[in-house]
């Protein structure tokens, strides 16, 4: 059978100030079928939603309904050519009950007669097997049945072609299972259906064709039936792109920081970090993978104490530091007994072993804490705020994915935000700037941050600049652990490598640095060990010298963990 | 809420942004036109309400010429121009540090007016019996102490359960109000209610000067003083940290409950010390109308400086200005004594709409609109 | 006629003014605006209608003439007070508080200067009967019960019959909790922010009308407008949103601020002079107390708008 192209998009393109989003690119969409938009983060899948919806008004090309050219300047004008989009960040007002929210905005004559609403969206729930009840207040619901509100919105207003903008990623695997049963419904009713999904499985289970789109451009458009996941990944993911980032070897590689089965439930309760067990080690990079709001961002905060943990442990291991040895513990026999085992050393490092001493010129060694020993320290985290995780000398430093909203105050210049950390330091009442601005300094200097001066609002700065003064800040208070999530996002090639250099120079540091990255190129390059996280679930650890891009992908856009043991 | 976003296509012919800086002169070129266009329309609507005026259109140079008139033709009146702008100053600053921490604090009507109450009260009871300077100490604490009790209410409040800190403000003005003519119905035993001034717990003038020299020189100390605090303390700095966003003051380890509940004490200490200099500096007497406003006004004060103690002198001048100048207004043309309250609404009008201009920009279509809307 | 019914009667009528300043202030609010211009607005008001009576006293027009003239002209007025602040809040997008100040500040100083000019004897003496009417001629409490009374109970149930049961009312709700939600289902907020504010407004003008011609009905009654505008903003809280409450809470609040010097009329009861100021306290602390209840039990429905008191830019959500 022939089928009728429902809509269709010519030459788009949209940019946002340099950046190109979504360049030229041609797509059909069918009657009575469900299309995948397949793609990783940034690729511009939403971006070209968002221009088929009403929010973004492409800046070349062309939009035919049925065949007829149209102009879709605001949601509004989408709804009225039957189109609708469930965005990711549902819009509801939740003081409403469903029924409220599906009606709301709707033009019809006279008031709305709820019990009509009622019964009609009884009508469509029965129809495509929702479950909702419309009187049900939207902040008493799931976030599935958010969704669903959402959906039955759109449908509510006439839509013959949804869009759902990563419909599963906040729905447990039944609630998907439903999901699917009702998209399925909707597609044999002659309905368009557009989802957007990195996750493969998904894609091959739901959609009958899947459009790829890689760095704003569409790649292809295969049938599913045509389709596997290692052909998809590569689509996806494209050909390996060999960076010039210097990777040393790791050095005096030491446990560092240690995960254990750590879970966290997030305030609309749901569970957004699963069982995560990982170590991080000093002189190494450890990378994280995985798809935009896999629970990296919830992993990175739980770390720093921003983010209540549900169960789980957090080690943090202090290096070795050197102690001086008390009788407190200690009998004067163990202590002999230890120093002869060469446990002990003096100021300079050379082993003590107090061979020939007498007890009396032990204890004065002793007492003047001439014998030291080292010893590891070993801490938990887990329920520490910031400030009491820093009051136990544990140096972690922290560079946030929202930099201005988290990591620095946008309307404060460099030397202020240097002090954000550390302006506790120093006894009395007032601040001292002098070493936050010779540090601002600093790290204009040594990080070519272009900025008009010190005390200019970093609100102010690029992008780039943005970052440089927050990654320089947190590096400079010589972090044991530096935690930095997307640290190059938005930034341009060069400013990327500056942070690319000092993450690696802090690594030869002996620092343990955790990224978070997005590019796979970046992170195969970049980092030692790569963690793969999906849906709040370790499911990968692999070797950044060896594994490929595919077995990254395929990792990010599995749901169920793979059954081999996860390497260490 | 941060993401930026680019300019959706379905505004016609220009749309709204932010300005993402502002240029200081021409900040203050918008802010000196909005107020000569409130002049103006000020002309205007004196026409509209003096008789005077429309009998003699030519006096309209006197009207003008009266904001002068009223703060610095003589000396009396230049000292009673800096009293009322140092008072009005000293509530302004009290206010200040919630409103860095966007905390709405509309409370300071109240919480100034219990300091006053503060004050006469240990006056009332004590005058006499205690010598005089250990009276005025006694006064100094107990109006420090009822401010800082009727602001901390609220924020004690607003830390633990977030209940809405602008209604609640709100409401405890009227019941300070309350409670002093309560206070009144007490002390007083004829039934009129108005106590007549003190005999005790008379803040000295200073041995040389105006007898308002000491409250303007308090005022001035006070308003070095918070800027001082704000700027270089580490809790201004908190203060700062907090109203920026609550999210970065956790990441940096700030207790933000107690930051908000430390700050709103500060607030009503300086509201209590501003009650204190109305009570033993100027009035040695108390009536629910000790305060008469100022407290409001001193919000729109704070407000217009953009929340900058040094900034914050500019503006309680221009509205003491107003005040005297409308004042000697309605004096010299013989109309209602409510006149100021008109003509410093209409120029209030223009300074807030400007506002608007200062913070957006126009942006049409056709340009290129660069980096759109940053956040 | 009993004196408890006496007394009920007259905190009936006196709430009225109280129901008229919150109906306004509650559309207002529910649309996401905090104002606080409400006393200057309710002040000129009053003003308003004063100056049409004045002006028209001495046509001897017929009786439902002059109300109507009277009430346009409250409505004028207020509804031009409530302009200038959207204009301000809505357009300019200035803070709310402090444009809600200085509109207080304007408004009650320009009632004032208004005010003495008119002549009593023109714009209360005649008037007030007609509005009084049908009790007109009784010299109880009913007296009070005039033409605006009724109205401003008709205006309160209407207004909650608007806000709960109708789609304007769904429409201006959903600007006032997430007006980014309502603007991307095509509802226009600007409107909708601008049509409940000027509409509270001219409601709230009303009060101060109904306070001036009828309840008070006396030279005096414009000095004390400025005190029952802040105890309508309070009244909002305590009728948590809903214009119907307001019904009984004004009745209240007209109780508890006039008893003190009603219940020194009746019979086996005597307060103290020191009790008058603690009972006319007491609406402002009830007020608090349902501030905090509602905020500790913290349920959906009973608290203030979720975005009252933030200025709406569309790019910045």
């Amino acid at each position: 059978m022939e089928k009728k192209i429902a809509l269709s998009m010519r030459g788009i393109t949209k940019r946002f100030g340099s950046v190109v989003a979504n360049h030229n690119v041609d797509l059909d969409v069918y009657e009575g079928e469900i299309l995948s938009i397949l793609g990783g983060n940034g690729c511009g899948k939403t971006t070209l939603m968002n221009m088929i919806s009403g929010i973004y008004f492409p800046d070349e090309g062309k939009i035919f309904k049925n065949g007829e050219e149209v102009v879709i300047r605001s949601p509004k004008d989408a709804f009225d050519l039957r189109i609708g989009m469930i965005h990711q960040h549902f819009k509801l007002v939740d003081l409403f009950t469903a029924a409220e929210n599906i009606v709301l905005g709707i033009n019809e004559k006279g008031q709305h007669n709820m019990k009509s609403v009622n019964s009609r969206v009884a009508q469509i729930a029965e129809k495509y097997g929702f479950h909702i009840d419309p009187q049900k207040k939207i902040y008493d619901m799931s976030v599935s049945e958010k969704q669903t509100v959402e959906i039955i919105k759109v449908l509510y207003r006439g839509a013959d072609i949804l869009i759902l903008d990563e419909p599963t990623a906040v729905l447990t695997p039944q609630e998907i299972e439903r999901l699917f049963e009702v998209l399925r419904r909707m597609k044999a009713d002659g309905k368009s259906i557009i989802i957007i999904t990195h996750k493969l499985h998904e894609v091959l289970s739901v959609s009958d064709r899947v459009a790829i789109l890689r760095k704003g451009e569409h790649i292809a458009t295969v049938d599913t039936c045509d389709a596997t996941e290692s052909s998809l990944t590569e689509m996806m993911v494209g050909k390996k792109v060999t960076l010039d980032i210097d990777r040393s070897e790791p050095v005096n590689v030491q446990l560092r920081l240690e995960v254990k089965e750590l879970n966290c439930i997030d305030s609309e309760g749901i569970q957004v970090l699963k069982d995560i067990t990982f170590t991080a080690n000093s002189g190494e990079i450890l990378g994280i993978a995985g798809i935009a709001g896999s629970g990296q961002k919830e992993l990175l905060e739980a770390i720093a104490g921003l983010q209540p943990i549900a169960s789980g442990q957090i080690i943090f291991n202090n290096p070795k530091k050197d102690k001086p040895v008390t009788f407190f513990h200690k009998s004067m026999y163990r202590v002999k007994e230890l120093a002869a085992q060469d446990a002990f050393h003096d100021k300079e490092g050379k082993p003590m072993r107090l061979k020939g001493m007498s007890n009396a010129q032990i204890r004065a060694q002793v007492a003047a804490e001439n014998v030291l020993f080292r010893e590891d320290e070993v801490m938990n985290l887990r329920g520490k705020t910031p400030l009491e995780i820093r009051s136990l000398g544990v140096r972690l430093s922290f560079v946030p994915e929202d930099r201005l909203g988290m990591g620095l105050v946008g309307s404060m210049g460099i030397t202020d935000n240097m002090m954000l950390r550390s302006y506790r330091k120093g006894h009395g009442g007032f601040v001292d700037r002098k070493k936050p601005k010779a540090l601002a300094e600093d790290i204009i200097k040594e990080l070519e941050v272009s900025t008009p001066g010190v005390n200019t609002p970093v609100r102010r700065l690029s992008g780039g600049n943005v970052q440089k003064v927050l990654v320089g800040r947190e590096i400079a208070f010589a972090p044991k652990v530096l935690m930095a999530a997307y640290p190059v996002r938005g930034l341009d090639i060069n400013s990327s490598y500056t942070i690319y250099n000092l993450l690696n120079k802090q690594k030869q540091n002996g620092v343990a640095v955790i990224f978070v990255g997005e590019d796979l190129d970046v992170l195969l390059a970049l980092c030692d060990r790569i963690m793969v996280i999906n849906s709040g679930k370790i499911t990968g650890m692999v070797d950044a010298r060896s594994a490929t891009k595919e077995e990254i992908g395929l990792l990010m856009t599995q749901t169920e963990a793979p059954t081999k043991e996860v390497a260490q | 809420m941060s993401e930026q976003k680019k300019t959706a296509a379905h505004e016609p012919l220009f749309h709204l942004a932010k300005r993402s800086s502002v240029n200081p002169v021409a900040a203050m070129g918008i802010r000196l036109a909005a107020i000569v266009l409130g002049l103006l329309v000020c002309g205007l609507v004196a026409f509209a309400l003096i008789e005077k005026l429309q009998n003699n259109p030519g006096k309209i140079g006197d009207f003008y010429y009266s904001f002068i008139k009223g703060s610095f033709t003589s000396e009396r009146k230049l000292w009673k121009f800096l009293k009322n702008m140092a008072v009005l100053q000293c509530i302004s600053l009290a206010v200040t540090p919630a409103f860095r921490m966007r905390f709405w604090n509309i409370g300071a009507e109240g919480q100034t007016l219990m300091g006053v109450l503060g004050a006469i009260t240990m006056a009332f009871y004590f005058g006499g019996k205690v010598p005089e300077w250990q009276l005025l100490i006694m006064m100094f604490i107990a109006a420090l102490i009822y401010g800082a009790v009727w602001a901390v209410i609220p924020a004690l409040f607003k830390a633990k359960w977030n209940t809405n800190e602008t209604l609640f403000t709100l409401m405890m003005n009227y019941v300070a109000t309350y409670v002093v003519s309560y206070f009144l119905v007490i002390w007083v035993p004829s039934g009129s209610s108005t106590l007549g001034k003190l005999k005790f717990g008379k803040l000295p003038p200073l041995p040389f000067g105006n007898q308002y020299l000491l409250i303007i020189l308090i005022s001035l100390a006070l308003t070095i003083f918070l800027f001082i605090y704000l700027k270089y303390s580490k809790q201004g700095y908190e203060i700062s940290v907090v109203g920026e966003s609550i999210r970065t003051a956790q990441y940096s380890g700030i207790n933000v409950k107690k930051v908000i509940i430390r700050t709103m004490v500060v607030s009503g200490l300086l509201c209590g010390l501003a009650g204190f200099i109305i009570g033993a500096g100027l009035d040695q007497s108390v009536t629910t109308e000790s305060v008469g406003g100022q407290g409001f006004t001193a919000i729109i004060v704070s407000w217009l400086a953009n929340f900058n103690p040094l900034f914050m002198i500019v503006t309680s001048a221009l509205i003491s200005l107003l005040n005297s100048g409308a004042a000697q207004i309605s004096q010299d043309f013989n109309v209602s004594g409510a006149l100021p309250d008109v003509i410093v609404g209409i120029i209030l009008f223009f300074i807030i709409g400007c506002e608007f201009f200062i913070n957006y920009k126009f942006v049409f279509r056709h340009k290129e609109t660069g980096k759109g809307a940053a956040k | 006629m009993n004196v408890w019914l006496n007394f009920l009667i007259e905190s009936l009528a006196f709430g009225a003014v109280f129901m008229y300043g919150s109906t306004g202030e509650i559309l207002t609010e529910k649309a996401g605006h905090l104002n606080l211009g409400i006393p200057g607005i309710m002040c000129m008001g009053g003003a308003g209608g004063c100056l049409v009576l004045n002006i028209i006293g001495p046509m001897n027009l017929h009786p439902v003439l002059v109300v109507i003239l009277g009430v346009l002209g409250s409505l004028a007025m207020s509804m031009l007070m409530g302009l200038i602040y959207s204009f301000l809040t809505v357009t300019l997008r200035a803070n709310q508080n402090v444009t809600g100040l200085a509109l207080t500040t304007f408004g009650v100083g320009l009632m004032k200067v208004i005010m003495i000019k008119l002549d009593p004897t023109v714009y209360l003496v005649g008037p007030k009967k007609i509005f009084r009417w049908p009790f007109a001629e009784r010299t109880d409490a009913l007296q009070y019960l005039g033409v605006l009374f009724f109205v401003a109970v008709a205006i309160a149930l209407i207004a909650s019959w608007v806000l709960y049961r109708t789609k304007v009312g769904l429409r201006l709700r959903a600007v006032g909790e997430n007006p980014g939600t309502a603007d991307a289902v095509g509802v226009n907020v600007t409107k909708y922010k601008y049509l409940a504010t000027c509409i509270g407004s001219g409601i709230a003008g009303l009060g101060g009308f109904y306070n001036i011609i009828d309840y008070q009905a006396s030279q005096e009654a414009y000095l004390s407008l400025e005190a029952f505008g802040w105890l309508s903003i309070a009244l909002v809280i305590f009728a948590l949103w809903r214009p119907h409450m307001t019904i009984i809470g004004s009745t209240v609040f007209g109780f508890l601020f006039s008893c003190s010097s009603y219940i020194a009329n009746i019979e086996g009861i005597t307060v103290t002079m020191a009790a008058k100021p603690l009972l006319k306290m007491l609406p402002y602390v009830v007020t608090i107390l349902v501030l905090i209840i509602t905020s500790i039990r913290n349920k959906r429905e009973n608290q203030p708008p979720a975005s009252l008191g933030l200025a709406y830019f569309r790019e910045e959500r």
